[in-house]
C-alpha cells in the first residue's frame, strides 16, 4: 500500500516535471511556428534536447545573492513557488481504477474529499512564492512586480473560486474524483455530460482566472519586461531563476490538468463504455494527457497573440466584470437546481 | 491642411461600444491570425546549413581579374579611385620590368591596391569605370573581422587566383547590363 502509493507519487511528480520541461521547449517552437520562424533545432534532433542544455547552462550559473538581499527569504522564495506548483498535482485523479497483480490502483495520490478548497489554499500560498521572493531581493522594479502580481492573484482569485462553486452545487462534492465520475462518458439525459457545456460561463471565468493567477499573458503584469526589468525575479539568477520560470511551467501544466477535469470531463471521453478494465483505465490517462496538453497549448497560443493588459484593465475586469457575472452565474445556476429538485414546491 | 499621400487617418478617442469592451471578439480575431501563421512557411532558413540565394545582380566582394594568360589586368590607371563615391580604393602605380611580362599584362601595374571594405559602398561605380576589364564586383560576401585594420584589402585578397579563377559571368550576362 505505502509502496504503491510511492510509486505514484514518484511517477507524478517525474510526468509534472517532464510535461514542464518540454512545455519550455513546445512554448519556443510555438512560439516560432506563429511567427513564421523554425526555432530551436541545434541541440539534438529537432531541438529536443534544448530543455537539458537549458538546465545545464541554469546550473553552470554563479548563484548569486544580493549582498542587500534578505537571505533566507532570497533563497525561500522559488522554494515556495516550485512546491505549490507540484502539491496541487497531488489530488489530481489522472485516471480510472487501474488493476496490477490483482490488486485494484486508484490512479490518484490522495482523493481528498476537499479538493477543490485544497486547490484553493494551495494557489493563495501560491503568492507567497512571488511575493517574498520580490521582497527579499531588495529591488524596487522587484517589490514593485510582487505587489502587482500579489494584487492580482488575489483579486483574480474570487472569481477562480465564486465559478467552482456552480460546479460544486451541480456535482455536489469538492472531490476531484466525484466531479469527473460525474460527467462520466459524453452523453447523458440529452444533453453533454462534460460541465463546459452546462456551464460555459463559469469555464471562461475560470480559465481567464487561471490565465492571471499563472501570470501569463495577456496578464503577465508582474514580470512586464517594458517597465519592470524581469519583474520578481530581477534579481535572480541561477537553478533559482530556473525554480520561478520552471514553477510556471508546472502550474501551467497542472491547471490545463485541473481545467480538463472541472470542466472537461477529465479523464472520461466519448464512447468510453465499450471498453472495461486496463484498456479503459489506460485510455482514460491518454484523454486526459490529451485535453491538458491541449490546454497548454491554448495558453501559448494565447501568451503569443495578445499584448498585455494595463493594470487598470486588470484590475477592472477582475472586479467590475468576472466577479459579477461569477456571481450571477451562481445565482442562476442555484435557482435552476433549486427549481428541478422541486425545492421550492414542497 | 490637404493630405498628400491619402494615407493619413484622423485619429479620434470616441468611447469604446460595447462589442469592443467584450474584448472577446477581437480577441477571438487575433487568434484567428495566429493559427492561421502557424501553417506557413517559415520566413527564416536554417542559416548555415542553408543559404539565401543572391540576386544575379548581387554586387558583393570585389575581385581583380586576370586575362586568359594569367596576366593581372589592372594597369594602375586609377580611374575606379577617381570613380568611387565613397574614396575606398586607394593604389599605387609602378612600371613594369623585365621578365614580368608573365605577371602583367600592360608595362603599368599596380604595385599595391587596397580596398577599404568599411568604406566601400558596393555601388559597382569602379567596375563600370574600368577600361581594362579588370575589376568586378562578385556575389561573394566580405568576411566579418575582429579588427578594423582587417577589412582593408590589398592585393593578396582582391587578385584571382591562378588556378582558381572567380567567375563573374552570371552578373555580367544578367538584366540590362548585357547591352554594355
Amino acid at each position: 500500500m505505502f509502496l504503491e502509493k510511492l510509486i505514484i507519487v514518484v511517477a507524478v511528480f517525474a510526468i509534472s516535471m517532464l510535461v514542464a520541461l518540454y512545455s519550455t521547449y513546445f512554448e519556443r517552437k510555438v512560439a516560432a511556428w506563429f511567427q513564421d520562424r523554425i526555432g530551436p533545432d541545434r541541440a539534438g534532433k529537432f531541438g529536443l534536447l534544448q530543455p537539458l542544455a537549458d538546465g545545464v547552462k541554469m546550473f553552470m550559473k554563479e548563484d548569486f545573492i544580493p549582498r542587500n538581499a534578505d537571505k533566507w527569504l532570497f533563497i525561500m522564495g522559488p522554494g515556495i513557488v516550485m512546491f505549490t506548483s507540484l502539491l496541487i498535482s497531488v489530488i489530481i485523479p489522472w485516471g480510472p481504477d487501474l488493476v496490477v497483480f490483482g490488486r485494484t490502483v486508484a490512479l490518484q495520490v490522495a482523493d481528498l474529499d476537499i479538493g477543490i478548497l485544497f486547490i484553493l489554499g494551495v494557489l493563495s500560498i501560491g503568492v507567497y512564492g512571488i511575493m517574498i521572493g520580490g521582497w527579499a531581493s531588495n529591488n524596487k522594479f522587484s517589490l514593485f512586480s510582487a505587489i502587482r502580481a500579489s494584487s492580482q492573484m488575489i483579486s483574480y482569485e474570487l472569481a477562480m473560486g465564486i465559478s467552482v462553486i456552480t460546479i460544486v452545487l451541480m456535482t455536489g462534492s469538492l472531490s476531484l474524483r466525484d466531479i469527473t465520475e460525474s460527467q462520466h462518458g459524453f452523453w447523458k439525459d440529452g444533453w453533454f455530460s462534460w460541465n463546459v457545456f452546462s456551464q460555459p460561463l463559469a469555464f471562461f471565468i475560470f480559465f481567464v482566472c487561471s490565465l492571471a493567477e499563472l501570470n501569463r499573458a495577456p496578464f503577465d503584469l508582474a514580470e512586464c519586461e517594458s517597465e519592470l526589468i524581469g519583474g520578481y525575479h530581477t534579481e535572480y539568477g541561477s537553478m533559482k531563476l530556473g525554480f520561478f520560470l520552471f514553477g510556471e511551467y508546472v502550474s501551467m501544466f497542472i491547471s490545463s490538468a485541473v481545467i480538463s477535469i472541472l470542466f472537461f470531463g477529465g479523464y472520461n471521453f466519448p464512447g468510453m463504455d465499450h471498453f472495461s478494465g486496463n484498456t479503459l483505465a489506460i485510455l482514460g490517462v491518454v484523454a486526459l494527457f490529451a485535453k491538458t496538453f491541449f490546454f497548454i497549448f491554448l495558453f501559448m497560443w494565447i501568451r503569443w497573440t495578445l499584448p498585455r493588459f494595463r493594470f487598470d484593465q486588470l484590475m477592472h475586469i477582475g472586479w467590475k466584470k468576472l466577479i459579477p457575472l461569477s456571481l450571477i452565474n451562481l445565482l442562476v445556476t442555484g435557482l435552476v437546481i433549486a427549481f428541478t429538485n422541486g425545492w421550492f414546491t414542497k | 491642411m490637404q493630405s498628400l499621400s491619402n494615407k493619413s487617418k484622423v485619429v479620434s478617442d470616441k468611447p469604446m461600444t460595447f462589442m469592443e469592451k467584450l474584448y472577446l471578439p477581437a480577441i477571438l480575431g487575433g487568434m484567428w491570425i495566429t493559427f492561421k501563421h502557424l501553417f506557413k512557411k517559415p520566413a527564416t532558413i536554417k542559416y548555415p546549413e542553408e543559404t539565401r540565394v543572391f540576386a544575379p545582380v548581387y554586387r558583393g566582394m570585389h575581385v581583380l581579374k586576370r586575362d586568359e594568360q594569367g596576366r593581372e589586368n589592372c594597369t594602375a590607371c586609377g580611374l575606379c579611385a577617381v570613380a568611387c563615391p565613397a574614396e575606398a580604393i586607394t593604389m599605387v602605380a609602378g612600371e613594369r620590368e623585365k621578365g614580368e611580362e608573365s605577371l602583367y599584362r600592360e608595362e603599368k601595374y599596380a604595385v599595391t591596391y587596397e580596398i577599404n571594405m568599411l568604406r566601400c559602398i558596393f555601388c559597382g561605380l569602379c567596375e563600370e569605370a574600368c577600361p581594362k576589364e579588370a575589376i568586378f564586383l562578385t556575389d561573394r560576401l566580405v568576411p566579418t573581422e575582429f579588427e578594423r585594420e582587417d577589412f582593408i584589402y590589398g592585393k593578396d585578397k582582391l587578385v584571382e587566383s591562378l588556378t582558381s579563377p572567380v567567375d563573374i559571368t552570371v552578373r555580367q550576362h544578367t538584366g540590362k547590363r548585357t547591352e554594355k
